[in-house]
């Protein structure tokens, strides 16, 4: 993938605690998979959300990125959480508020 | 049409060892769900643990003959402290 694309994803994920990549914004959710992801996640804390569908670019580059195929994605203290099905068995499993603390490797 | 026996089995041959339970969720043979309990997901973040259950079934995928799998993953530890649920 193009490095600036690159360059931007590892500044973008670096610079905030929690990043959803998700269809829609945060007033607007585009998808139902991505308004439950950001629903979860805002229970943890502030959201920096980055909308897929603006940018075609962005929407493919960041499954290369993640090497992971689908939208949303979540990645939290920079690392890649995984989609929303991830997202939802961490919440479940009491695991999420440990990762945004910082305290699990997962 | 798959068979989720051999989804089962693919999925064992990558993880020997584990507890793999496979179902077809519509009975259309291509949506499924798994359960997998392996000893190699210990230590492992959970999207790492699906990456190494979709790794032997990547052609499937491909191709669309395997459209969805709903995986539930567990090392031996976290299936003490969570499962059966």
């Amino acid at each position: 993938m193009n490095t600036d694309l690159k360059a931007r994803f590892d500044a973008e994920i670096r610079s905030h605690k929690i990043v959803l990549f998700m269809k829609g914004n945060a007033l607007f959710p585009q998808c139902g998979f991505s308004a439950r992801a950001l629903q979860i996640l805002q229970q943890h804390g502030q959201v920096h959300t980055v909308d897929v569908l603006a940018d075609p670019e962005v929407r493919q580059g960041i499954k290369e990125y993640s090497n992971w195929p689908t939208i949303p994605q979540i990645f939290i203290n920079g690392k890649f959480v995984g989609g929303s099905d991830i997202l939802m068995e961490l919440e479940e499993r009491g695991e999420l508020a440990d990762m945004v603390a910082g305290k699990t490797p997962a | 049409m798959l068979d989720p026996n051999a989804i089962r089995q693919r999925i064992l041959g990558a993880l020997p060892g584990s507890e793999v339970d496979v179902n077809d969720t519509t009975g259309t043979g291509d949506h499924f769900e798994a359960r997998v309990v392996s000893p190699a997901f210990a230590g492992k973040s959970m999207v790492e643990q699906h990456q190494m259950v979709y790794a032997p079934l990547q052609d499937w995928l491909k191709t669309g003959e395997l459209h969805a799998l709903a995986l539930k993953t567990y090392s031996p530890e976290q299936w003490k402290k969570l499962g059966p649920r």
